[in-house]
């Protein structure tokens, strides 16, 4: 039997209670007469701390508050992919649904929610065992496979923690809640469980070598993120957030995407509902969706929701990269997770620490984006697997010296920067090319597998904007005039990388994904521009002479070459240039 | 102005349902002497039981006076009220506190349009009560975000800085930000008279009319302005199809809290239970968030930036968030929220946790309206986020989207030769970096500038056009050619002024 504390106090999402002796920290108990999910958050004296997951309204002293016995988990195994949850784990679509018609409960309503379990019972699964009875088995292992998509084999294993010799197995249609092994006598399902807040073990961290490839030239050729690494994409309002998240959720070459929308808008997320089923992956041809979990808690639902929805989809990404997969986690933002801690501890009148956010914000925030990674996976085939963690930002006003932005700074491998300016005029990406950067030394990947001097170009934009930016500053002092012919051309080259390498519109049908092979012929060919212009202007060309050449409207239209015709196009047009040049 | 004191339209009726999940009698009549402390607008009272949190609260006053408040929190036997007409007057004697059981209500009803009524929703136009078809909870719920329509309905405004450069859509929340002195009201105003959707043929059968049913919420803004409001609506012929929701800057700061939950609750009643198609217009936000930060700052919460509250951010999105359409359903709710930026400052916490939620935002400039531009709005800081679901073939034309990326591209770089200008002077500039900045001007003086006028989507892209034809071919980057061909007009590079 449960036991049954009563609340003693109510404030927005904190519920405070006694009459719970046994309640663990961060267990799940049921509040009210409408059972609102809640999570015990600090355990003082005989007082319990719940943070409510619902709208609190109504609660009153003296109302029942009921243990689960069990800490917020998540549910675990095949039906996860293509859906939709809250931030606890409640399946949208079936909230929203009422007898025949789908949406016909468009709200949001509170509590009896709990009856709606996050994976289908009803759905059946071919199960196609990999182990056979006597065999000896240890966490980690493959015990069979479900086909979860078309081309997504989902690997049931053993979890962490358990180990043993099968007894039994059974092959063919299951539902996830029916045993598929017995491991000494003991039945495991589909259906596995495990606590958020806890990361899922692994044997040991490696190293990150292969970049997570984005197909934005922006990222992948100046500030790439390696598979298993973590990013973040701070700024402003209307900077580009939330457009390269989807865009990174869209191209980005993962097994899996979880986006988490935390505390942002509801139309976003209708935005991906409605954009990705039409997508279609282009590694294996199946719609985007199918690769792509939901966590939605946008920022009219409840706030402590918003903060455990971060944690529902790390769990979930980190069950996929046990198995041996790729997964890219983004997190759209970060700020309003941190803005829920806050507001949660300012509830609980906790001490504040900077702009009011609590002492701890750093380490919450390290022991997410600590979970991230590229692994190699508990079980005894040598499965290696990755979460990368790409997080978004908000900074108050836009500056990044805010304490969200700065935690998470010192953490992140890869920081792009976007810059307000730079949005409001319409140079997108926004990603800051003197203020971002990458510490994942990826050159040598890139190297090999593109391009033997992909390294080279690279260092030789990054500093060429980095000359660029000097100059600019000159000339707003002085004016053009005072520079030389060899510094004008830096001008002129650094506007063709800004605005016709680096500008790359999400929304263009060819130009939303750029391959790597195109970027580098792109970034190639303006580079061998700019060393055919220096020439010229050593014989005496004029710098007028240069800014009025046809080639330049070519090079500005290099964004719509078809990919697979890039290499010629580009050795087309520098024949093109040098012709040009040559009449000079 | 406030008729606070006689509870018609939010509702006492028994016939509702008493607090969510319970069945407490919604008869209560124990009333507690039990205050124990006032600050600013907060009520302590102690020794209570059965008081749910959210709850409504009758404050009577030994005039006979009653006051509506609502429970922020319960702590054992304790009570925090805060009182939305303000605790003026109020003593520890010879106050009662009567708590109501059930959380706060509006009752809405279609005989409302037409109608003006008070900040928390009672008549104040002289007219009878309002016949309540339901009663519901002002808080409203969050839309699942699973049975939300992506807005994608162009909405043409006359406005080419609007229609053309961040277009609105039907469905979508924009604010206005401005700054004192500055006309939002003009803007706003003009808007709701000149707005319409094309190619309404295709509309979800069901819905009552093409034409935008007005909400317009005044929060704290002075009768001058409320009245200017109300006479554009009464001179567009819109006056029949409003509910005006007033505020003014002399009623109770508190109960600005309300108004704009009141009229959204009244929105979402016309757009998605009638199928009205629902424009609402909340002004000003601003002194919403003044009287958010009034009541956290009595209850001595730990403030966030510039002392407004660290949920200042959630409590907008509750209410910012109750725009859209939902699947299934014809109607929509449309937001235009005008807010002042205190010292035009687009950081200040209040533009910018707005600029967070909403879906783009159009800033009005100071020094545009100095220079007589109407509207004086800004478009480099303005955007709609939503605008590319409402353009293109179709829907407004197919050059839209590469004609308005241009345009940004010109007069961005415009814009910043007038800084460069004002150092080197003009004659230091090449012939190009003139040609930008005389673009920048003219860019301002015709295509932004347009007064009274009411111009067609296709009326605002040929002017667009007309204007780029300053520029060679080979510098129209973010164009098509095939797109140039077809639209650019054969006029030479170099045409003369007009106006
Ligand atoms: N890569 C891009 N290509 C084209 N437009 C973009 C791009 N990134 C951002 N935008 C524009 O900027 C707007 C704001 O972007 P968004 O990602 O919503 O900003 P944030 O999330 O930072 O507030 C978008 O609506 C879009 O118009
Ligand atoms: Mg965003």
């Amino acid at each position: 039997m449960a036991e049954v504390g009563s609340v003693v106090r109510v404030a927005g999402p904190v519920v405070v209670a006694e009459g719970l002796p046994r309640a663990r920290l961060y267990d799940v108990v049921y509040v009210g007469p409408l059972q609102l999910i809640g999570e015990v958050i600090r355990l003082q004296g005989d007082l319990v701390t719940v943070q409510v997951y619902e709208n609190t309204s109504g609660l009153q002293v003296g109302d029942p508050l009921v243990e689960s016995g069990a800490p917020l988990e998540v549910e675990l195994g095949p039906g996860l992919l293509g859906s939709i949850f809250d931030g606890v784990q409640r399946p949208l679509p079936a909230m929203a649904c009422s007898a025949a018609d789908p949406f016909g409960q468009p709200f949001v309503r509170r509590g009896g929610q709990t009856a709606l379990p996050a994976l289908d019972r009803q759905r059946v699964w071919e199960f196609e065992p990999k182990v056979q009875p006597g065999q000896a088995v240890a966490a980690g292992d493959v015990l069979g496979v479900v086909m979860e998509t078309a081309h997504l084999a989902h690997r049931v294993l053993v979890p962490p923690r358990r180990a043993g010799t099968v007894t039994q197995v059974r092959a063919g249609r299951v539902t996830v809640e029916e045993p598929v092994v017995w491991l000494d006598g003991e039945p495991l399902t589909l259906l596995q469980r495990w606590p958020v807040r806890q990361r899922r073990p692994f044997v040991r961290k490696l190293d990150p070598t292969e970049p997570l490839i984005t197909g934005q030239r922006a990222i992948d050729m100046l500030f790439p993120l390696a598979r298993g690494g973590s990013a973040i994409i701070p700024g402003g309002f209307g900077t580009g957030k939330t457009v390269a998240q989807q865009t990174i959720a869209k191209w980005a070459d993962a097994d899996i995407i979880v986006y988490i929308g935390c505390g942002e808008r509801g139309n976003e997320l209708t935005d991906v509902l409605e954009e990705f089923p039409a997508l279609v992956d282009p590694r294996t041809n199946q719609p985007l969706m199918q690769r792509t979990i939901l966590i939605a808690n946008t920022s009219n639902m409840p706030v402590a929701a918003r903060e455990a929805s971060i944690y529902t989809g790390i769990t979930i990404a980190e069950y996929y990269r046990d198995q041996g997969y790729h997964v890219a986690l983004m997190a759209d933002s970060t700020s309003r997770w941190g803005e829920a801690l806050r507001e949660v501890s300012g509830r609980l009148e906790e001490m504040p620490g900077e702009e009011g956010f609590p002492a701890y914000l750093p380490t919450r925030l390290a022991e997410f984006y600590e979970r991230a990674g590229r692994v190699e996976c508990l079980g005894s085939d040598d499965r290696i697997g990755s979460v990368s963690i790409i997080g978004a930002v908000s900074p108050p006003g836009g500056d990044f010296s805010e304490p969200i932005t700065q935690h998470s700074l010192r953490i992140a491998g890869t920081f792009w920067a976007l810059d307000t300016d730079l949005a409001r005029r319409r140079h997108f990406p926004a990603i800051h090319w003197t203020r971002s950067y990458t510490l994942y030394r990826l050159g040598g990947w890139f190297n090999r597998q593109v391009a033997a001097d992909w390294e080279d170009h690279r260092e030789w934009a990054l500093a060429l904007l980095q000359r660029e930016t000097d100059l600019l500053e000159i000339v707003q002092l002085v004016g053009a005039d005072a520079l030389a012919p060899a510094e004008r051309a830096i001008l002129l080259t650094g506007r063709l990388v800004r605005e016709d390498f680096l500008q790359q519109s999400a929304f263009d049908d060819v130009d939303a994904f750029c391959p790597l092979s195109k970027q580098y012929h792109m970034l190639a060919v303006i580079r061998h521009f700019h060393e055919v212009v220096n020439r010229a202007l050593r014989r005496g060309a004029s710098i007028e002479q240069i800014a009025g050449l046809r080639c330049l409207a070519q090079i500005a239209r290099m964004r719509l070459w078809d990919p697979a015709e890039a290499a010629a196009q580009a050795q087309a047009l520098r024949a093109a240039i040098e012709e040009e040049v040559s009449h000079l | 102005m406030s008729s606070l004191s006689q509870p018609v339209s939010v509702s006492s009726s028994t016939a509702q349902p008493a607090l969510p999940g319970r069945d407490r009698p919604s008869l209560v009549t124990i009333e507690y002497r039990t205050l124990t402390h006032i600050t600013g607008p907060l009520l302590f009272v102690e020794r209570v039981q059965g008081v749910g949190y959210d709850e409504i609260v009758d404050v009577l006053l030994p005039t006979g006076e009653v006051r509506r408040g609502q429970v922020l929190e319960v702590n054992r036997d304790r009570a925090v009220v805060q009182v939305f007409a303000g605790t003026r007057g109020l003593g520890l004697e010879d106050t009662r506190v009567r708590f109501r059981g059930e959380v706060m209500r509006l009752g809405v009803g279609l005989d409302m349009l037409g109608r003006t009524l008070s900040g928390s929703g009672l008549p104040i136009d002289g007219g009878p009560p309002i016949t309540a078809q339901e009663w519901r909870d002002i808080n409203g719920l969050p839309i699942n975000p699973v049975a939300r329509d992506h807005p994608s309905e162009f909405i043409q405004t006359g406005i080419s800085a609007i229609d053309g450069l961040n277009t609105l859509v039907r469905g979508q929340k924009l604010p206005i930000f401005s700054g004192f002195g500055l006309p939002a009201n003009e803007l706003a105003a003009q808007i709701a008279a000149q707005a319409r959707v094309r190619g309404a043929e295709e509309e979800a059968e069901g819905a009552v009319s093409q034409e935008f049913a007005v909400v317009f919420a005044a929060l704290g803004i002075t009768y001058r302005e409320a009245s200017f409001f109300r006479r554009h609506f009464e001179e567009s012929g819109a006056l029949e199809r409003s509910v005006l929701f007033l505020n003014l800057a002399d009623d109770p700061t508190i109960e600005r809290l309300l108004t704009p939950r009141a009229a959204l609750t009244t929105a979402e009643f016309l757009a998605f239970d009638q199928g009205m198609h629902v424009l609402v217009i909340m002004t000003d936000m601003t002194n919403y968030c003044e009287a958010l930060r009034e009541v956290s700052s009595a209850r001595e919460e730990v403030p966030g930036r510039r002392g407004y509250p660290g949920y200042m951010y959630t409590d907008l999105a509750t209410l910012y968030e109750r725009a859209g359409r939902i699947r299934g359903r014809p109607g929509s709710v449309t937001q235009l929220i005008i807010l002042s930026m205190p010292d035009d400052d687009i950081t200040h916490p209040i533009p910018d946790l707005t600029g967070y939620i909403t879906e783009g935002q159009i800033v009005l400039s100071r020094d545009l309206h100095r220079r007589g531009i109407r509207p004086p709005i800004d478009v480099l800081p303005s955007l709609s986020r939503l605008m590319n679901a409402g353009i293109g073939p179709g829907k407004t034309r197919e050059d839209h989207r590469s004609v308005a990326d241009q345009l940004y591209a010109f007069y961005a770089q415009g814009r910043d030769l007038r800084r460069l200008v004002a150092i080197v002077g003009e004659a230091a500039l090449s012939r190009e970096d003139q040609r930008y900045l005389a673009f920048a001007g003219r860019f301002e003086q015709e295509f932004i500038h347009q007064g009274d006028a009411n111009r067609s989507v296709e009326e605002t892209l040929d002017l667009a056009w007309k204007l780029l034809a300053a520029f060679p071919i080979a510098e129209m980057k973010r164009i098509k050619p095939e797109l140039i061909r077809r639209y650019l007009p054969s006029l030479p590079a170099q045409e003369e002024e007009e106006d």
